[in-house]
Parts: C-alpha cells; structure tokens; sequence
C-alpha cells in the first residue's frame, strides 16, 4: 500500500520572511478583484431579475388600469373610436385603450387592451399594453391597424408571436365589433415566413405579402396602408404587428402580417365573448 | 470590502446574519427600483418598434 498522506510543508526559511508584507498586499488586491468581479456578476443577474419579472408587475398593473378604464368607457356607451361630433376623426388621448387583443394560439388567458401611441409609440405606451401606431388605420378600417408590443419583459404581450401559423386568427375587440383578422399566407397552419398570400390594392393587380418577415429597425415600410409596398392604395383591411427579435436585443425587429376576415357586431353591453368567437378557440386545440 | 463590512456590524452573530440580510435587500430594492429603471432605456434592449411613415 502507497503512504498517500501529503506531506507537511517544509517550515519557510527565515529569508523569505521580508517578501510576505508583498505577498500580503498582492493577496488583498486580488481578493478586492475577485470581489468586485463577483458583486458586477451578481448586479447583471439581479438585472435580469427585473427585466424579465419586476417590469411585468409594473406593466400589468398598467394594463389593468386601461382595461378597466375602456371597459368602463364601453359600458357608459361611449366609443372612443367614433368621431367627435363636428369632426371628421376621432381624437382618442394618448395611452387609453382602443381595444382588446386575443390570440387563440397563445391560450385564453392571451387578453391584452391595445393603448393608443404616438407616431411612434413611447415606451411608456408601450409599458401600458400593445400600442398602436397612431397615423396608421384603426381596426377594421382598410388599411393598416399597426400595434407595436414589447417581447421581453414590461407585460411581454408578443413573447410567443412566433408561434403564430398562418391563417391562425387574431381578434381586436372594440366598442362597436369584434374584428377577427388572420396571418397571412396559404395554406393555413404554415410557417407563416414561408406562405405569402395575395393583397388586394385599388387599381392595381393584388401584391404578395408573407405572413411573417424579419426586418431592419429602420423598415418603416412595415407601417405601409399595403406593407412593403410605397404609393399602393389599400384595398382591404391589414393589421400589422411589431416587435423585437431576437428576444432580448434590439438588433431586428419581426413583423406579423393579418387581414381582416370578419367583423361580428355586437352590442357590448354585457361585454361576454360571442359563441362564434369562442369558437374561434377550438381551432388551435389540434 | 465584504470583510471590512462584516468586522464593522456591531453586535453578536445572529445581529450581524440580520443586518446583513437587511443590507442585501437595501441593496438590491436600490438597484431595482432606482438604478434599473434609470438605466434600462439608455440600454440598446428591447425596442420593438419601427420608425414612422413621416
């Protein structure tokens, strides 16, 4: 058997004794790096911490408070998307509700109320809900209704975008009907980057438009009444669907693409979802 | 630094395990709440928007 004991250090020799007051200095400067590294490391963890938890709590508090306040503006009978008397277009204040998102694929827990933005909605708009483009088309309108919405953090409303097939439906509630759209591109149930589908324009031959398409931060074309496409008149009703991609960065931005595929009127008094948006729901169960 | 802190908590250890913990969370509503909030909009992260028609 092999003696497997370490054995003891031999007793230093006296003459190293005068470089230890050197050696104890180096130790301390060290020990003060490795501490600094470690609180930095610990500081950048707590940061994800609030980016991706405390801002939610924020943000739904936020949301909650617009929800509220449109749902209460609905029961008095009052339409903030309706043009003021004496004028030709509504003027809807900055950060109140418009209406109320759905998106069967993200599950029926998946409501947000969309809050009106600046031409280029603040993050503070965008810390209230999904936030609307505000020179772009409301729902239902022809043209394009473009709502902006963050992916990580502060409510995250499009985190799980990209799970969006084509054709999957995309529901806007407002004051005097729910707007059903859906992603474009044929056949449905596809990788919506992958199908195109036609886009009609006003006298012109219709325009292929995808579903879904990463773009620059720039691509302000994306706004477009027909996306993509510079002095198209619109034909049809568009809705576009702005956020960041990849998750966490700001390097590119992914775009959803939907269109109007029916309108249900309803009366809103009682504010309960119809049977045939409800059965909208049944659809993504496969 | 952590050590200097530590020598300087007056009291027995169980005062020093209660003042530390109160420290860390000083700390960290401070980076939460003050700090974080201040600093995220200066950071290039989640921007989802795409710039105007004008």
């Amino acid at each position: 058997m092999t003696d497997t004991t370490v054995a003891a250090p031999p007793p230093s020799p006296p003459g190293r004794r005068s470089t230890t007051a050197a050696g104890e200095r180096l130790r301390f400067v060290l020990r003060g790096i490795g501490q600094t590294l470690i609180t930095l490391g610990l500081v950048v963890l707590l940061f994800v911490v609030y980016e991706v938890w405390i801002t939610n709590l924020f943000a739904a508090r936020e949301q909650s408070k617009v929800t509220d306040a449109l749902k209460q503006e609905w029961r008095q009978n009052k339409d903030p998307l309706l043009p003021l008397p004496g004028s030709k277009d509504p003027s809807i204040p900055l950060g109140s509700g418009i209406g109320i998102l759905y998106i069967p694929r993200l599950g029926r827990d998946f409501h947000f109320t969309i809050v009106q933005g600046d031409t280029v909605p603040s993050d503070a708009q965008l810390e209230k809900g999904p936030a609307h483009y505000k020179d772009t088309a409301l729902p239902g309108q022809i043209g394009n209704f473009a709502v902006a919405g963050h992916r990580v953090g502060k409510g995250e409303p499009f985190l799980n975008i990209d799970e969006l097939r084509s054709g999957d439906a995309v529901i806007v509630e407002t004051k005097s009907a729910w707007w059903v759209y859906r992603v474009l591109g044929t056949p449905a149930g596809r990788n919506p980057e992958t199908v195109q589908a036609k886009v009609a324009q006003d006298g012109g031959s219709p325009v292929l438009l995808a579903g879904r398409e990463i773009v620059d931060p720039s691509a302000g074309r994306v706004l477009l009444p027909v996306p993509d496409h510079e002095g198209v008149q619109p034909s049809q009703a568009l809705m576009t669907m702005t956020t960041c991609h990849p998750k966490f960065t700001a390097s590119h931005r992914m775009i959803v693409y939907s269109t109007l595929d029916k309108r249900l009127s309803t009366r809103n008094t009682d504010l309960k979802m119809p049977q045939s948006i409800e059965a909208l729901y049944d659809e993504v169960r496969a | 630094m952590y050590v200097w802190i530590w020598r300087h908590l007056p009291g027995p250890l169980a005062a020093k395990l209660a003042q530390t913990l109160l420290l860390v969370l000083l700390v960290s509503a401070l980076l939460l709440f003050v700090i974080f909030p201040w600093i995220e909009p200066h950071l290039p992260i989640n921007q989802v928007t795409v710039p105007g028609e004008n």
